[in-house]
């Protein structure tokens, strides 16, 4: 089985975050980046899924700057076998990112294409679904458990308060949840094998796009709590608040 | 954890030395920090994590991959016992044990046999080993030993008492330094791998440390240990082959300090922006900004210290002396380090609920062991002066 696995880098969710001058991108000073954590889920099942399999190829594409390459090598160390770069600045539109991550997919006689279901940087789960449609393929997105027997996808969905199962042929296209798997870590000897896989970069040309970002702000800080008073007598003050400050209720 | 880099470290990193790093950082953090404190309690060693500690390569990661190690460079090395010891120093030292006083003496003094034959048990995980070199009565002078090795007409008859051995009671195989001929001839000290099941072979636990609780530490016998001809590491040959392998461990211990320093400072940093006290944040008082303000000043010029030492490691420039500095220096910053997080915490400090303490009261061991504080500023004065101070 040859499977596509697509790998976006992301500023790692525990960095403090500063806007830039220009006031509408990151500062990236000292931000550490790391792989999308649901493109991580993504990369263990492409490698569970060889290794299941006894045979077969496992590809990471990425769309983004020559930085990039360093995320796809933790993909390579932990056992994706070649990556292939496109090579690009990127774009806020998912759209001119899933044409040309589906030109270049497309082409590659893949049976299996795994997306993380979103990208935690800008939360658009979009272009896992739109890379599918583009290649006419059936899709499941937001999978949190998948199998695949005689050419067949049986995948789950979580749906609120019980599960969805959905089955379609291979090829096919899945975006991937957390509970489908517990990533593993590289070895180290992963790390040093990976620097002798091949990784291809492919200079690409987005389109302009519909969407461009005009501004971005940090969330507002969060005001300190207050503590109304305590037992019963508390209960007239605290329903008070709600009502009129708070307006919740 | 994000870790400590101030100074941009990071950027002087190659991208396999920082992805190992991370590799080992997450690892550190999902499997040991959350189980540490309880292990350290019950003085117990967290055996359970050795399978996947060896799963990921880490025991004898410098060595090469032929022996089924990983073939990392020193500075990556070095990472790995920075990332072990941000948990424990207890589980960077059994790391540091197996890797740079076991397997690397058997690869550095060993026949291809031998090799072959312990190298990837070792790596694996299969095999646990220690180190014996110091005696009840011979630490920081470890020429006056009086374990014996006799040569016999099938091999050797070991005699003898070692002390201190990190990895004592559990281990497998034991590598031990010995004189073969008088007692008073250093020269004649070798290595000898010793299967710890052989007949006479004891280890005993030691009991009531107050430092390095996680890890094991034992007191191992010989009485009339016989071995066979082929357990002598054929290459060895008198203190200074045992030597060359506390400088590698050293080296590590080096690296090793500086994670345990991280650890402490980015307790104390993140308890000093959210404990209150007069009405406001302790982290806004001027005290503990000095104390934060020193702590990462210190880590960051160990930091660059050890990449320096490293980077020499790998060059081939580096001396026992170039070692002695760092462990020196490292060692004595960490302990500084961990008390003033510990005082920073306030009460709290004292509870295994938080780390610095335990850092703390561990690296009180680190100061001593693998040539204590002391001894490393004597081979410093030595190489100055170059006059013999001990």
């Amino acid at each position: 089985m040859k499977i596509a696995v697509c790998l976006k880098r992301v500023p790692d969710t525990t960095t403090k975050i500063v806007v830039a001058a220009d006031g509408k991108s990151i500062d990236e000073t000292g931000v550490k980046f790391v792989p999308n954590p649901y493109d991580e889920y993504a990369i263990e099942a492409a490698i569970a899924l060889k290794e299941k399999a006894g045979a077969g190829e496992t590809t990471v594409f990425c769309l983004g700057t020559d930085a990039s390459q360093e995320t796809m090598r933790t993909a390579l160390a932990t056992g994706i076998d070649r990556g292939v770069l496109l090579q690009s600045t990127g774009s806020a539109d998912g759209f001119e990112v899933a044409k040309a991550l589906a030109a270049e997919i497309g082409a590659g006689g893949f049976d299996l294409v795994l997306f993380g279901k979103m990208a935690v940087d800008d939360y658009n789960h979009q272009v896992g679904v739109m890379v599918a449609e583009l290649l006419e393929l059936p899709c499941v997105s937001a999978v949190s458990s998948l199998a695949i027997e005689g050419g067949v996808v049986t995948a789950e969905r979580e749906v609120e308060g019980g599960i969805e199962v959905a089955t379609c042929r291979l090829p096919a296209v899945i975006t991937t949840d957390k509970g489908i798997n517990t990533p593993r870590l590289p070895s180290l000897k992963g790390i040093m094998a990976a620097k002798k896989k091949p990784l291809e970069v492919k200079p690409v040309s987005l389109g302009a796009g519909g969407i461009s970002v005009t501004g971005l702000t940090l969330p507002p800080e969060r005001q300190a709590g207050k503590i109304v008073g305590e037992g019963p007598d508390a209960v007239v003050a605290l329903v008070q608040l709600l009502r009129h400050e708070a307006k919740v209720i | 954890m994000a870790g400590v880099d101030f100074y941009h470290v990071d950027s002087l990193l190659t991208e396999e030395e920082r992805a190992v790093r991370d590799t080992v950082r997450a690892w550190v953090d999902e499997h040991l920090i959350p189980v540490i404190g309880q292990y350290y309690l019950e003085g117990r060693f967290p055996k359970q994590l050795i399978p996947g500690l060896a799963e990921l390569g880490v025991l004898g990661a410098n060595l090469p991959e032929e022996y089924g190690c990983a073939g990392l460079g020193s500075v990556a090395y070095g990472l790995i016992m920075q990332e072990l010891e941000r948990g424990d120093s207890g589980i960077r030292s059994f790391a540091s044990v197996q890797g740079a006083l076991v397997m690397y003496p058997i690869y550095a003094f060993g026949s291809e046999e031998q090799k072959k034959k312990w190298l990837p048990r070792l790596a694996k995980g299969q095999d646990i080993g220690c180190f014996g070199l110091t005696e009840p009565d011979f630490g920081s002078n470890p020429a006056g030993m009086i374990t014996t090795a006799r040569e016999t007409k099938d091999g050797w008859v070991l005699n003898g008492t070692k002390m201190w051995i990190t990895n004592g009671s559990q281990a497998t195989v034991a590598v031990v330094w010995a004189k073969t001929g008088d007692v008073e001839d250093a020269k004649s000290i070798r290595g000898f791998i010793v299967p710890t099941d052989t007949k006479g072979f004891t280890g005993k636990d030691q009991k009531g440390k107050l430092s390095l609780r996680a890890s094991d530490t034992a007191e191992i016998h010989f009485e009339d240990v016989q071995l066979p001809k082929d357990a002598i590491l054929p290459k060895s040959g008198g203190l200074k082959s045992p030597l060359s392998c506390l400088t590698q461990a050293r080296y590590g211990i080096s690296w090793g300090a500086i994670g345990a320093a991280m650890a402490c400072f980015e307790e104390a940093a993140s308890y000093s922006k959210t404990r209150v006290m007069f009405g406001r944040p302790i982290g806004g008082t001027q005290i503990q900004q000095v104390r934060l303000a020193d702590m990462l000043t210190e880590i960051t010029k160990a930091q660059l210290l050890s990449l320096q030492l490293g980077r020499m490691k790998e060059a081939g420039t580096m001396t026992p002396q170039h070692v002695s500095m760092a462990k020196r220096n490292n060692v004595n910053m960490a302990c500084d380090c961990a008390r003033e997080a510990r005082r920073l915490l306030g009460a709290n400090g004292i509870l295994a609920e938080y780390h610095s303490m335990r850092h703390m009261a561990n690296l009180e061991s680190v100061y001593t062991y693998e040539g204590t504080h002391d001894m490393h500023s004597l081979i410093l004065g030595q190489e100055i002066t170059g006059l013999a101070a001990y």
